[in-house]
């Protein structure tokens, strides 16, 4: 039975609470995410998206519940905590790429230091990693020198080097301008269109009418409504999510 | 439509170049422009010529006692006799090839280093920071590989002034990386042993270090069981510049966004890992500035081993102009030590603005 559940289920959050001091960030929160599954995540600033997210691979720690990646369950296990990262890739908003790295090194630095790869074909991997994001030309520059839209087509190759099994998205655009937005967008479409498994925080409702099996709205630390797409705009069921969609869709 | 033809390049106006430009534009521009300026080259007129009189013209550069210095110029025959005893101490003069050899092998270690072509900056760093002073040690000190044992005492002047410096530096680095990372650990333990580390030594003024470890320190030591005062007073120092060089490095790390840890830590590197490919390198650069300025600082600080009986540069001079054998050259005495660490510091500085140059790689955002 937990054998065969984890053979579906990529991420498994039951009844998952989380508290910063006195205030509650996460309030049973219940969401499975099956293998090739996109999810896409929208919500108010300061409802918890990132928050829950950034549970899964333990950026932050929860405080009550159950939370299993690949059929491994979360806890203070630092092995447990390093397999389940070895599973999952992460975007950031900011990027966060290493400024003192090139791109290059950037995306060869876990796979020489982490996965113990020769350097020649860590080098390999990442121009390869690289061309699928269409940035190959830019491999000797530093991150300093490249576009924000380039920036985090790099650190979607860097993450993407590591071979993970599920991505996971924090706000990917929304430090972009809107032209940029479209460059990155397109390798998150080419990523889901091949089957990786995506939880993407992202207020592109484009993309997430695309892309995303379901879509899920946070508000005041809990998940309010879930869905797929069409039903999701078309339909919604929540005042809340209504309320919501009307704001960013009327912008 | 017509064909884009770029204009010729035009030569630039000649009085805005040249010499002659640039004095009319910067110091003569206005009248008042000009009063100052002519009231400045007439006061560096007065200053100047005296002092080129007395340290070039009327100088004495040759001699063996104070009859060669009378003039009333610069007494430089002084330093060129004594130069030995300011360079070896009271080495033996058999056996200043070993030191010969030191101070050849700190030229090559960081000469090069100065070069933008040179292309093995990286391996010759690790050679002077790890190899070199192994030599140095077995150099000086003697009583292996058929060379004579040297105490200690006997070491002295220049070479004293840098091996406490070098050391000095080397050692704390390491150490005070670890006591920074130590500071902004989460365990409480660590934390807390570190801070206290830290506090107390950074509290104390280098000189009470020094007395502590020469004078105090034997007395809470069993019976029989005395080290070396070189090595006492090299621990002490190391220790206060560590507490300092933690702080330094701490406001490095504090610099560093959180988003480098997160990626750091989302890519599956353990904390040694990310520290060391990511956040070090970075925090490190950030304050190349302030580390050179705590070296330069040390570097000048080493004088205070006087107190505690040591003969380093400043200690060999000092004892050397009340020979009677020689006049009044303690001025002289000054001004050389005064230019020996001039170059040592401004060499140090000159490099760390290489360094900062070399390792800029355009991320100011
Ligand atoms: N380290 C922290 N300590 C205390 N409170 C925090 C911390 N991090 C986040 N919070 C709070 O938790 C709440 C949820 O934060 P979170 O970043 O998950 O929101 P979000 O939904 O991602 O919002 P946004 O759309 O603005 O990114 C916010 O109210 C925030 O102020
Ligand atoms: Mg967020």
């Amino acid at each position: 039975m937990e054998n065969a559940t984890s053979n579906e289920l990529a991420v498994q959050l039951s009844d998952v609470n989380k508290w910063y001091g006195d205030f509650h960030v996460l309030k049973d929160i219940n969401l499975n995410v099956a293998a090739g599954e996109r999810i896409v995540i929208c919500g108010p600033s300061g409802s918890g998206k990132s928050t829950m997210i950034r549970c899964i691979n333990r950026l932050e720690e929860h405080q009550a519940g159950q939370i299993i990646v690949n059929g491994i369950e979360l806890t203070e296990d630092l092995k447990r905590i390093d397999e389940v990262r070895r599973e999952v890739g992460m975007c950031f908003q900011h990027f966060n790429l290493f400024p003192h790295l090139t791109v290059l090194e950037n995306c060869t630095l876990a796979l020489i230091w982490v996965r113990k790869m020769p350097k020649s074909e860590a080098k390999d991997v990442a121009m390869h990693y690289l061309e699928r994001v269409k940035i190959p030309e830019q491999a000797e520059k530093y991150p300093g020198q490249l576009s924000g839209g380039q920036q985090q087509r790099v650190a979607i190759a860097r993450s993407l080097c590591m071979s993970p099994k599920i991505m996971l998205f924090d706000e990917p655009t929304s430090a972009l301008d809107p032209e940029m937005i479209k460059e990155v967008l397109d390798v998150m479409v080419e990523l889901a269109e091949e089957g990786m498994t995506m939880l993407c925080v992202t207020h592109e409702m484009g993309f997430a009418k695309l892309v995303a099996n379901r879509v899920i709205f946070m508000d005041m630390s809990q998940i309010v409504e879930e869905n797929n797409p069409h039903d999701f705009f078309d339909n919604p069921q929540n005042d809340r999510t209504k309320l919501f969609l009307s704001q960013i869709l009327n912008h | 439509m017509r064909d884009f033809k770029p204009l010729p390049d035009l030569p630039p106006p000649t009085a805005s170049t040249g010499a002659v430009g640039w004095a009319r534009a910067n110091l003569f521009s206005t009248p008042l422009n000009t009063l100052m300026s002519l009231g400045a080259f007439y006061i560096l007129y007065i200053a100047l010529v005296p002092l080129l009189d007395w340290a070039i013209f009327s100088a004495n550069f040759v001699g063996n006692d104070r009859n060669a210095c009378l003039t009333g110029g610069a007494c430089w025959a002084f330093i060129g006799n004594r130069l030995p005893i300011f360079t070896y101490g009271s080495y033996p003069a058999t056996e200043y090839w070993r030191l010969d050899i030191c101070f050849a092998l700190l030229v090559f270690s960081f000469g090069p280093q100065f070069f933008d072509k040179f292309r093995y900056k990286m391996q010759l760093g690790i050679f002077s920071l790890t190899a070199f002073p192994v030599i140095c040690f077995f150099l000086i000190s003697g009583g292996s590989f058929g060379l004579s044992y040297v105490p200690t005492d006997k070491w002295g002047g220049l070479s004293l002034t840098l091996t406490l410096a070098y050391v000095g530096i080397v050692a704390a680095l390491p150490i005070g990386i670890a006591l920074a990372l130590g500071r902004r650990s989460e365990m409480p333990v660590i934390r807390t042993f570190c801070i206290a580390f830290i506090e107390l030594w950074r509290g104390v003024p280098l000189i009470s270090v020094l007395f502590m470890s020469s004078v105090m320190l034997p007395l809470f030591l069993p019976e029989g069981m005395n080290f070396d005062k070189l090595l006492r007073a090299l621990i002490g120092i190391t220790m206060f510049q560590s507490a300092y060089m933690a702080e330094v490095i701490r406001g490095g790390l504090q610099a560093i966004p959180r988003g480098q840890y997160e990626a750091a830590q989302a890519m599956g590197m353990s904390y040694w890992k990310s520290m060391g490919l990511i956040i070090l390198p970075q925090a490190l650069k950030l304050v190349i500035p302030g580390i050179v300025n705590t070296f330069i600082a040390l570097f000048k600080d080493t004088t205070l081993v006087l107190i505690i009986g040591l003969f380093d540069i400043l200690a060999t001079v000092e004892s050397a102009i009340t020979d009677p054998a020689w006049g009044a050259v303690a001025t002289e005495g000054h001004v050389f030590v005064a230019m020996c660490f001039w170059v040592f510091c401004f060499s140090m500085s000159r490099y760390s603005q290489n360094l900062e140059r070399k390792l800029h790689t355009g991320h100011k955002r």
